[in-house]
């Protein structure tokens, strides 16, 4: 933690996109208190951007900005949910597929591609046919949509670290393999874990906004990116601002993770680099 | 004898070299003013620790340095001024007259290359060879490198050579120019004893046919009083003594020097107790004032914190750095304790029987059964209570599986293992944790042994936790307990592994081992991976621990000499198989197997005046595929006694020796 603390300066892009998703969540934690997506004013429906909406309004006069604002809890709601799934899932599985190896890694891991071969978006749609739209179902596909990452980055990881002594030391030492895996593999494994944590993050907001867009996602009146952008693009040339600010919104959310999970990817290689330092110095054994 | 002998112009000549690296707003100092000449002909050593430059150094000789590093003095080769001169003409160097040998074979070679033309690429890209000469050259080539079939072997690639085979072309890479100096950089160090004998008899037969000035760096000080002429000795960056080979080893007179030579376990030593230099080498960032040996110095006084001593003459052609050359004879000898031999009359504690350890291979789209690897293949062994049985081989002849199928590690394919006469082969992991209690091993490796996110403390208390008996045994106290008894201060419980150097490694790792208080201890490899000076500290460490809890250890070490200072009995191992097994004393005067005979005999002994010992044995070839053994007796390719009987019929283990012709060599 310290180290990544401490590399995160020189990654400006990344301080960026933390400042940027800071005052997101922020706003989205109090919207409340802020604004009320809901109130409408069809006396001034899709005005554009002004002093008294600073995102200007929608068909129905509601503030996009307050929309906007509330979507992001949509949005990051959905995200943090969808990725807690898909690492609950995908790291046992990564662990148990690495660790073990043999029959254990086939059947696990061909359950993984079965995964990976659907594509996200349609699997989400068929899941959402099936259980009805809501918040929970567009979560949860999403969510099963990420198991495949996080199960072959942490059995990546797990192979690697199964071969180091220190892993086969616990062994030695009379360690049962439960013990092994959760306290000593898996604290070696979490650099790509948390990387690939941030890039799910991107990846589910975009299928949730993706989802609404379609027109399957989280039911209206409740405000979601995806489903302002649907709207707004009707609305194109009267009111350009009404689909492009929520777009740009989006956009930087997603660029903000990306910034992110890249200074965390690089921070992380650097440090594991320096651990090797003296190994690499010894030159003579 | 040499053309260029009579002019005594050195090939290369380095004046004050100092290379440094920058490290936040500061330079660190890898290499701190060195000068150095050598001249047509000559083997010059560079012999150190890891991290006193000796690399660096001789990178920065080649132009090889990467673009950030410092570079001041002046390096003169043949006319070129090297340190100043622009890419082009470090190229034509490099390509023409200095020749670079790395240290490790499998990493020089480009995979996907045919060797031959690997070897014979530079001299064509810089225009002394026409292309349609290439491949008769690199013939020519392999075969004054001794490599057999070199017509069909230029045409394979580097992974269809074994590790000395490529050392070889990596050899004749460097010599394909006609280079009038080579730099080998620990050139041997990553090929096994019997391997490095051949290489490094060839290295030397090159230099006299082609006349080449070579310098070769290296941390062992037995290979360089096989090949050197001339040596250096580096310490934290700078000489701090050099000489004629025989000076240096008959009379040393940098303390550092001295120390060096008597904290070495020898070939034909006694059991004095080895005498290690005290504390750790330097980092070239954290360096002491004055003399940078001065912490570990026997003789330092009040002047050696103040100035850095500079080289006097001391001798013909032998200088040193230090402010009190003259004294150096009052240093003290090492006490001579020799260890009481144990008796071991009782019942072993480890007895192993016909242990066998084999691999399948498996290949194709179905993954079918298409070979085996005996990479065990019947040993037997005893450990009593007390005893220090050594177990040596090559790389590849199963001595670290044998270690690891002991301690269920790997699960035995058959034979049986008894631990206190309790046989445990076919434990379950559950059921072996009991009998784990009182065996324990050792990793090799302290840098990759310790879990990198604990800290210390927790890492030596977590057999402890896991066998449920950390409060039982006294939990933290008994952790500070341990780290008194390995040496480490308590101040270090608190800190990470990645803070710690090699040996305080290898300590915590021990520490660890003896948590639970074992009986048996399986040491892989305990040393190898450390300096000469820290190995004797851990090599004494385990003798007093050994002393003080009446361990019983399994040392597994390729290191000849290290294991002769250690053990009471020695087994030799050669693919899977103990070939013999004896009394240390018997095993390294009278050698019965023709191996052991020629694995003693090709050992590098640190003795310039040995260097001619008579009745040499070089073997030819190299350790077999374990996954197709010879048939009969698995050494006899490369026996120099081989008879008929040999080639058809396995030898029974008999007697201490497993040979159809034992005997003296």
């Amino acid at each position: 933690m310290k180290r990544i603390l401490n590399g995160l300066p020189r990654h400006k892009g990344a301080c960026l996109g933390i400042a940027f998703l800071g005052v997101l969540a922020l706003a989205a934690c109090f919207a409340g208190l802020l604004v009320d997506p809901l109130a409408q004013d069809l006396a001034s429906a899709l005005e554009g951007p002004s002093a008294e909406h600073w995102f200007g309004t929608d068909e129905l006069g509601r503030d996009i900005l307050a929309r906007v604002i509330y979507g992001a809890r949509t949005s990051l709601l959905t995200a943090a949910g969808a990725v807690a799934i898909a690492a609950a899932l995908g790291i046992p599985i990564g662990l148990i597929a690495g660790y073990f190896g043999g029959w254990r890694d086939t059947v696990l891991m061909r359950f993984v591609d079965v995964l990976l071969a659907l594509p996200g978006i349609l699997f989400a749609m068929a899941l959402i046919a099936v259980l009805g739209r809501s918040q929970a179902t567009a979560l949860v596909a999403v969510g099963l949509t990420g198991i495949p990452g996080f199960a072959r980055v942490t059995r990546a990881e797990t192979l690697a670290l199964r071969t180091r002594e220190f892993v086969l030391a616990v062994e030695a030492f009379g360690g049962s393999s439960t013990y092994s895996i959760f306290r000593t593999v898996l604290p070696n494994a979490w650099s790509p874990i948390l990387v690939q944590t941030v890039v799910l993050a991107a990846v589910a907001i975009l299928l949730e906004a993706a989802l609404a867009f379609l027109g399957v996602g989280i039911p209206p009146p409740t405000p979601s990116w995806g489903e302002m952008l649907r709207t707004g693009k009707t609305y194109l040339y009267d009111s350009p601002s009404y689909a492009v600010l929520p777009g740009l919104v989006l956009t930087l959310t997603i660029l903000s993770l990306d910034a992110i999970g890249r200074a965390l990817a690089s921070i992380l290689r650097e440090s594991e680099g320096l651990h090797d330092a003296p190994l690499a110095e010894a030159g003579a054994p | 004898m040499t053309p260029s002998a009579d002019s005594r112009a050195p090939v290369l000549s380095v004046r004050g070299l100092t290379v440094g690296f920058p490290a936040g707003r500061r330079v660190v100092q890898a290499v701190r003013g060195i000068d150095l000449d050598i001249f047509a002909n000559e083997m010059v050593c560079v012999v150190g620790e890891s991290g006193s430059g000796k690399s660096v150094a001789a990178l920065a000789i080649c132009g090889l340095l990467p673009p950030n590093a410092v570079l001041g003095g002046a390096i003169r080769l043949g006319g070129t001024d090297i340190a100043h001169a622009d890419a082009a003409t470090l190229r034509r160097i490099r390509g023409r007259d200095v020749g670079f040998i790395f240290q490790d074979p499998a990493t020089t070679l480009n995979p996907v290359m045919m060797v031959g033309r690997q070897i014979a690429e530079a001299p064509v890209v810089h225009g002394q060879l026409a292309p349609a000469q290439a491949g008769a050259r690199a013939v020519a080539l392999l075969r004054e490198v001794d490599i057999p079939d070199p017509e069909g072997r230029v045409r394979q690639y580097p992974h269809q050579f074994s590790g000395g085979m490529r050392q070889r072309a990596v050899i004749a890479m460097a010599m394909a120019g006609r280079p009038r100096l080579i730099i080998a950089d620990e050139p041997t160090t990553a090929l096994d004893v019997t391997v490095q004998a051949q290489v490094l008899a060839m290295l030397n037969r090159r230099r006299v046919e082609t006349g080449a000035a070579v310098l070769l760096i290296t941390h062992d000080l037995g290979v360089v009083a096989e090949v050197a002429d001339r040596v250096m000795v580096t310490y934290a960056g700078r000489i701090v003594e050099s000489g004629p080979v025989d000076a240096i080893f008959r009379n040393p007179r940098h303390p550092y020097t001295r120390a060096l030579l008597r904290s070495m376990p020898r070939l034909d030593g006694d059991d004095a107790r080895l005498d290690p230099i005290p504390g750790q080498p330097p980092t070239p960032a954290a360096l002491p004032s004055g003399c940078a040996f001065r912490p570990r110095c026997a003789m330092s006084r009040a002047r050696c914190a103040q100035d850095d001593p500079a080289l006097r003459a001391t001798g013909v052609d032998h200088h040193a750095a230090c402010h009190f050359l003259e004294e150096i004879e009052t240093l003290p000898a090492p006490a001579a304790t020799v260890r009481a031999p144990d008796q071991g009359g009782a019942a072993p504690l480890l007895d192993v029987r016909d242990l066998r350890v084999h691999f399948a291979l498996r290949s194709g789209p179905l993954r079918r059964r298409t070979g085996v690897v005996r990479a065990v293949d019947g040993v037997s062994l005893t450990l009593r209570a007390g005893e220090t049985l050594g177990l040596v081989g090559e790389s590849g002849c199963g001595k670290t599986t044998t270690g690891r199928a002991i301690m269920g590690l790997i699960r035995a394919t058959g034979g049986e293992v008894r631990v206190d006469g309790q046989e445990i082969t076919g434990f379950s992991r559950t059921r072996l944790r009991a009998v784990r209690r009182h065996m324990q091993y050792v990793f090799q490796d302290p840098y990759s042994s310790l879990n990198p996110v604990r800290t210390v403390a927790e890492i030596v208390a977590e057999p402890l936790r896991i066998h449920g008996l950390f409060d039982e045994m006294g939990g933290m106290a008994r952790v500070a307990e341990l780290f008194d008894r390995v040496g480490l201060s308590r101040s270090f419980m608190n800190r990470y592994p990645r803070e710690f150097s090699g040996g305080q490694k290898q300590r915590i790792g021990i520490a660890r081992a003896l948590a639970l208080q074992p009986r048996v201890l399986i040491l892989d490899e305990p040393v190898a991976a450390l300096d000469v000076s820290i190995q004797a500290q851990i090599v004494n460490l385990l003798q007093d621990l050994q002393q003080q809890l009446g361990l019983a250890y399994l040392f597994i070490a390729h290191d000849l000499a290290v294991v002769r200072h250690i053990s009471d009995r020695v087994a030799v191992m050669y693919l899977g198989r103990v070939v013999e097994e004896a009394e240390k004393d018997t095993l390294y005067t009278r050698p019965a197997h023709p191996y052991t005979q020629s694995l003693l005999s090709a050992a590098p002994i640190a003795d310039p005046a040995l260097r001619a010992r008579p009745g040499r044995i070089v073997l030819t070839g190299e350790i077999p595929n374990p996954a197709s053994p010879p048939r009969g007796c698995t050494f006899h390719p490369r026996c120099f006694r081989a008879s008929e009987i040999c080639r058809t019929e396995a030898p029974r283990f008999a007697g201490g020796v497993a040979c159809h012709h034992p005997g003296a060599a």
